[in-house]
């Protein structure tokens, strides 16, 4: 499917690389909320780790599990998200209201906070997922699989 | 805030963007728009906008160019230019009426930073007293696009989501 980028240096500076890249989308996700960045510059980040991983280790990284899951799972991200919304809908009667969710021994800032942390990490997956299905559907490889 | 830098960004980005127009060979265009985004967001990080300058440089300069790239190993590298040249001009009247209406257009825009401005006046400062003690957030941009305006942030997932599927749906050729 995909040819690996054929160089040492190319393999070897990634091998080191990208794990602390991908740290670095993490850790944008994680701290959006008191600082600059948050889920979709993560997600950006993550998505743009995986294609390059994918652009120098090619069918090594495209089996990994989490780039098959950024490949068929398009829409968790978006579902994750809606599905928040819609928890929130049936539990308290008002669409994506995360402080009108009573639980138990939680405040209303609390629960306003962790329903910021997740609709992000919706968003994460969403667009990192989207970045690596736009590189699948521009591969060439692709396209030379259509004509046979 | 020093008016030189501003005049420097500004002419960056100018050269940058002109560059890239006139640039005939598309992948060296697309380097260069690459470099548009990373001066378009030293902009924004100038004028205090972290955030939006945060992610013009991770999409802008880092992920378009990826995929304007794969886009470009798809077709022809080279420029194709069209013949007629009469037209040209027609373009080039067209797009200076345009600039002259948006400069004229600028000048109703209220001052950067003026407290008196009707979104400075009316929405923000509502959010910025209420975004800690409400969500527990001191990142108000985040509390706004997740928290206060979480419903337009789920309209822009659903946005991102339907570019990915679309790509697929046109381009993909697999069983």
């Amino acid at each position: 499917m995909i040819q690996p980028y054929d160089s040492l240096i190319a393999q070897t500076l990634c091998r080191v690389l990208i794990p602390w890249l991908q740290l670095f989308g993490l850790y944008v996700l994680a701290h959006g909320q008191v600082s600059p960045g948050g889920g979709f510059v993560g997600g950006v980040v993550l998505g743009a780790t995986l294609l390059l991983s994918l652009l120098v280790y090619g069918n090594d990284a495209a089996s990994r599990m989490i780039t098959q899951f950024a490949r068929y799972g398009e829409g968790m991200g978006l579902l994750l998200f809606a599905g928040l919304g819609v928890l929130c809908l049936l539990w308290a009667g008002e669409f994506l209201n995360y402080g009108s969710v009573s639980v138990p021994g939680w405040e209303g800032p609390v629960r306003r906070w962790t329903g910021i942390l997740l609709t992000m990490v919706g968003v994460y997956v969403d667009v990192a997922v989207v970045a690596v299905a736009i590189f699948y559907s521009l591969s060439p490889d692709n396209m030379e699989q259509g004509h046979d | 805030m020093n008016p030189w830098v501003d005049a420097a960004l500004l002419l960056l980005l100018v050269l940058t963007a002109g560059g890239a127009l006139l640039t005939r060979d598309l992948i060296g265009a697309v380097f260069i728009l690459s470099c548009y985004s990373f001066v378009l967001a030293l902009n924004w990080a100038w004028l205090g906008a972290v955030d939006v300058a945060f992610t013009e440089a991770v999409v802008g300069a880092g992920l378009s160019t990826v995929f304007f790239l794969l886009a470009l190993f798809l077709t022809s590298p080279e420029e194709a230019r069209s013949p007629h040249h009469r037209r040209h001009w027609l373009a080039l009247g067209g797009l200076l009426a345009l600039a002259l209406l948006l400069v004229r257009a600028g000048k109703d825009l209220p001052r950067m930073g003026d407290p008196a401005s009707a979104p400075n006046a009316y929405l923000s400062p509502g959010y910025l007293q209420r975004s800690l003690e409400d969500t527990l957030t001191p990142n108000v941009v985040t509390s706004i696009i997740m928290d206060y305006r979480g419903f337009d942030t789920l309209i822009e997932t659903a946005v991102i989501f339907t570019a990915g599927i679309g790509c697929a749906l046109l381009l993909r050729r697999e069983q």
